[in-house]
Parts: structure tokens; sequence; C-alpha cells
């Protein structure tokens, strides 16, 4: 217990320093007096604008959309019983695409893309579930299977919308496919989800913990087995699909954040899981900060941020492996 | 050997209990009943359906026909947490899909004691650490689970077992990956808690072991068949030969009967026959041609 409370308490610290210096960079240098002033309700009127309506919301989305998919990487890794997998492995990312793509092709507005987007994940989610569920035993290899398959026929459909689209809307388009905050608005409910998965995971830890070991030495030790598959692989998606549908899919956070905590910390996921949902917010926050100061006035989508520190952390993590 | 006490309610009782061998007839209705300080050993060949018998006894698979019952009560009446303080499965290969340490793994036995929220106490940790000592495994506490060796696995999860501290112990081949040594070993293990007032259903493959260390046998036959009873009157090596298909030598170790396998490479051998050798003690086919 005070083993998670220290582990939670350093993290939060670097959790606020992340949304600080957040806040602080950009084409305004602040200074960190400054930066306080505002955050204290004080400071420059100018200042005020810059942090209270564009810097601080967007921090604040990179942090929920980083804490969500880290929360959900660490869920599907547990479900699936396998360290590599992550938020998208089941073909979750490519149905928010295609809702979200079709969308704008129809000139759809934010809300309506949010809302197809999260429709479209959801929507793979069952497809994914009912076809590996289908008649015969669910296994973790089955369903990772069917999620691969059906990842393909939606990168199908991105390719023919990308085909079909107007020019004009294929930058959006690129933007949104690669993660992008830049037009990320209504952060609340983002929030509400990270706040209420992280807390009703943590009497579920243990019992996560004992289904890491196989669903037959659970079911010995007194778990639920399905249901509780059931519920994390919900769990796991609904967060995916809130991720997804503020930010795009940004690419990963939900593999490399769980799987270096728990080459850090451990697997005990009563550790792993608050813990994802806290250093997967600060990679993000300080990756999306990136993204706008490194090559500013333009503004890279986060995901390239992402992927460019992925790719390589996550060959050494599987070089090492071996 | 552990008396019978008839007086306590029986730890686990089948009640005409078909097992579900999926594409098979149904096999015979096993009625038996696990008092405390028994210690059962299950044998059959392979494909007899040993390990789908424990399965199903530890709940984790639905029986075809008939009932459990776990101290009187049905078991499809109790949650599977009281279940799973009644019944501890060791299950015949530890799958390791997450790097866990041995102290971790063994900690995970306390599952069925802990309400959600609650973290293991200091209670629960020492009885880790006494489970993985008893199975020879101190020293090892914070070692990888994949860098164990196949016979330090399996200890392992007899420590996971110990640790869960059930009243019946459903142990699947628990010799399996052990030298002799360790197989001794594990077997003591297993005789010590039966003498506490335990049980225990073990599924062998050692004839000789099981022998020794189990008071009763459940045969399990290859077309569905079984029998069951005390140890000294299921050792018949007519029954033990129809059960293997294979001709066995019997002799005599410490008063007890001791089960060789014979080669069926003569020409004239007939597939399951005991033969007279100098290991017999019982020469029961005087018209056998000599060797």
């Amino acid at each position: 217990m005070t083993r998670l409370a220290g582990i939670l308490t350093v993290l939060l610290l670097a959790a606020l320093a992340a949304l600080v210096t957040a806040v602080a960079l950009g084409s305004v240098q602040l200074t960190p007096a400054q930066t306080l002033a505002v955050l204290t309700g004080d400071g420059d009127p100018l200042h005020r604008t810059l942090i209270l309506e564009l810097r601080l919301p967007r921090a604040l989305a990179a942090f929920a959309t980083g804490g969500l998919l880290a929360v959900a990487g660490a869920l599907m890794q547990v479900l699936l019983r396998n360290p590599l997998a992550d938020p998208y492995v089941l073909g979750l990312s490519g149905g928010a695409a295609v809702g979200a793509l079709a969308s704008m092709l129809l000139g759809a507005g934010t809300v309506l893309i949010s809302g197809s987007a999260f429709a479209g994940a959801m929507l793979s989610t069952f497809i994914v579930f009912g076809l590996a569920h289908g008649t015969g035993s669910w296994t973790p290899t089955r369903l990772l299977l069917t999620g691969v398959v059906v990842a393909a026929g939606w990168g199908a459909l991105i390719s023919f919308l990308l085909a079909v689209s107007p020019t004009e809307e294929l930058p959006g388009m690129l933007y949104w496919l690669m993660g992008d905050l830049s037009h990320a608005r209504r952060i609340w409910p983002a929030w509400m989800v990270l706040v209420i998965v992280v807390l009703a995971a943590l009497p579920l830890g243990r019992s996560l913990n004992v289904l890491a070991r196989g669903p037959m030495q659970a079911a010995a030790l007194g778990v639920a087995v399905r249901p509780l598959e059931w519920t994390v692989y919900i769990v796991a998606a609904l967060v995916t699909a809130t991720a997804v549908t503020l930010a795009g899919s940004v690419g990963f956070v939900g593999l490399i954040v769980p799987h270096m905590l728990r080459l850090v910390l451990g697997n005990d996921q009563r550790i792993i899981l608050p813990a994802s949902a806290l250093a997967g917010g600060i990679l993000l926050t300080l990756a999306d900060t990136l993204a706008r100061t490194l090559m500013a006035p333009q503004q890279l989508p986060v995901g390239v941020i992402t992927a460019m520190l992925g790719v390589p952390v996550f060959l050494y993590l599987l070089h090492r492996s071996r | 050997m552990a008396p019978d006490n008839r007086s306590m309610p029986p730890l686990l009782q089948l009640d005409d209990l078909v097992v579900d061998i999926p594409g098979r007839p149904d096999g015979a209705a096993l009625r038996l009943a696990v008092r405390p300080g028994q210690c059962w050993g299950v044998l059959g060949p392979n494909g007899a359906g040993k390990s789908t018998l424990l399965h199903t006894l530890a709940g984790l698979r639905p029986a075809r026909r008939g009932g459990l019952r776990l101290d009187g009560h049905p078991m499809d009446d109790l949650p599977r947490r009281r279940i799973a303080r009644h019944l501890g499965m060791v299950f015949q290969d530890q799958q390791d899909g997450f790097p866990a340490t041995v102290l971790e793994t063994a900690l995970i036995g306390r599952h069925p004691y802990l309400r959600p929220w609650e973290m293991e106490s200091a209670a629960d940790y020492a009885a880790a650490q006494d489970a993985l000592e008893r199975t020879g495994l101190e020293g090892l506490e914070h070692r990888p689970v994949s860098t164990l060796s196949g016979g330090e696995r399996q200890r392992l999860a007899i420590a996971t077992a110990l640790t869960q501290d059930p009243r019946v112990f459903l142990l699947d081949e628990p010799t399996n990956h052990l030298d002799l040594h360790h197989q001794v070993e594990v077997l003591d293990i297993v005789r010590h808690m039966v003498a506490h007032g335990r049980g225990a259903i073990l599924t062998m493959h050692d004839v000789n072991l099981t022998a020794r260390y189990c008071d009763h046998l459940l045969l399990m036959y290859p077309n569905g068949d079984a029998c069951w009873g005390p140890t000294r009157d299921m050792l018949i090596p007519r029954a033990l030969e129809r059960l293997y298909g294979q001709p066995l030598a019997v002799g005599q170790v410490d008063g007890m009967p001791v089960f060789l396998p014979l080669g069926t490479e003569r020409e004239d051998a007939e597939p399951v026959q005991s033969r007279q050798n100098d290991l017999s003690t019982r020469a029961r086919h005087k018209d056998a041609p000599a060797p």
C-alpha cells in the first residue's frame, strides 16, 4: 500500500510538472512565474487567454487521451495475456477511423465526426467480439486473429475513403489518422471516463493479476472468469473509443507505457493501472508539447511524435525480452 | 494408510458423476466419497479422461450427469470463492503468458481469502513464504517464473496450492517433470497434508508410486469403464494389465506388490498377458510358453 502511494505521489508530481511545462511552452514563451500567476487566477489578460483558453484545454486533452490509451493497453494486455497487445489490436481504431473519415467526407462538423468515430469504434468492438465468440471457445489467439483480420478490412475501407475524397479534405483526414489534438474539444467526458475507470479498476486489480496467470488457474482460485473477461473487454473498448474520439488514433502510447511500467514496477495490476493513467498522460502531454513547438509555427500531429518515440523503444524492449 | 473417518461428512462426494468427454458416450457413473485423511490415486492410460475428471471435480467444467457435494453442500449452490477455499487444483501444465516472480505466483493462492479491495497482509506473505520453503523453493522468491526449470515450476504450482490451503487437493500429475527425489518429496508433502485431515486426488502414471502413497485408487479404462476402492483391493495385476493394455511383471518390495511393464517384442507374445519371470510372485499362466 505504501509502495503504491509512493509511486503515485511521484507520478502525480511529474504529471503536474508536465502540465505546467505544456502551458508554458509555445509560440509565446512564458516564464514559470507568469504561468503560475495565471494558474492562480492572476496575470496578464493576454497570457490568461493564451493559457486558459488555448494551451490548458489542449494539455488536459492530451493528458486524458494518453491516460486512457495507456489504461486500455494495460487492460488489453491482461485480457489477451500478451504483454505486446495494444488498445488497437482488435481493430478498434480502424472502425473509428472509418466512422470519422466517412463523416468528414460528408462535410459533417466536429461533434458528428466525434460521434461517428465513437460509433465506428464500438461497432468494430462488437464485430470482433461477436465473431471471435461465435460458435466455439473464445481464446486470446482467436480474438487476436479476428481483430487483426477485421483491422485489415477497416484498412481497406480507409484507403477507399481516402481515394474517393476531394484533395482539400485529405490533410484533415491524414491528421486524424495519425492522431492530432489541435481539434480536441469537450474534454470532460474523457476525464470522467478516465477517473471512473481507474477507480473502478482498483478493486478488480487482484482478480486481473490472477487472470493474467490463465483462465483455468483464475477459475480455480475463485475468479468468475467469463464475466471478468467481458467486463475488461467492454471497458477497454469504451476507454479506447473515448480516446480515439477525442484525438484520432494516436499510436504506441497504449503499447509502450504499460509495457515500460511493467518492466520497472512489476506486474501488479493494482499498481500498473493507475500508474499507466498518469504515465500515459505525462507522455502524451509532453509529446503534444513537442508536436506544437518542434517545427512551430507548423504543427505536427502528435501521433507522429509518439510513433517516432514508440517504434525504437518498442523494438528495443522486444529485442531485450528475447 | 489413514483410517476412514465415517463420522465426518465427506470433503468431496461424487453422486453418480458422469464426466463429459466431448464426442464420447457416457462413461461409468462415479459414486465415491473423499473423506478427511484419504488420498485417492487416479490411474488410467492417456486419453482416459483423468484430467477432464479433475477439472470437473474442481468445478471448472460441467459434468454430463450427476453432481458433486463439498462438505455435504451441492457444489452448484456454492459461490466460486467458497469453492476455491475448499478445492485446490494443480494443473498439468503451467502457462505463464505474463512475467511474474516466484513469490508473486505463490501469493495468488491467497486470492479466495481476500476481499476485492484488500491488499495481501503480512500473514499472507508468510503463508506464501512457508509454502515455498516446504517445496524447496526458498531463495528463489524474486526469480522470474520464466527462468525456472520444469521441475521448479511444478513445485511452484504445488506451493501455490499450499498457499491456497484447501481442504481437498486436486493434483493433475503432480510428479510430472520431477526427478525421483523431488517426486517423493512432493508426494510426502501431499501425504503430510492428508495426515492433517485434508483429502487429495492425484492423477498419476507411476503405478508403484501411486500404490505407495494413495490409500484409494480409481482406475479409468479407455472405454469409459471405471472401478475404485481401497488400494489393496485394486492392485490386481489382471486389472492393471487390462487398464494399460500392457503385460506386467509383478514383484514384491517391503511386502507391497511392484509392477514392471514387460516388452512386447516377442513373436509369440500376446498383447495382454502377465508372464512368469524371476520377479513374479504368482505364476498365473502355467501354460505360457517358456522363455
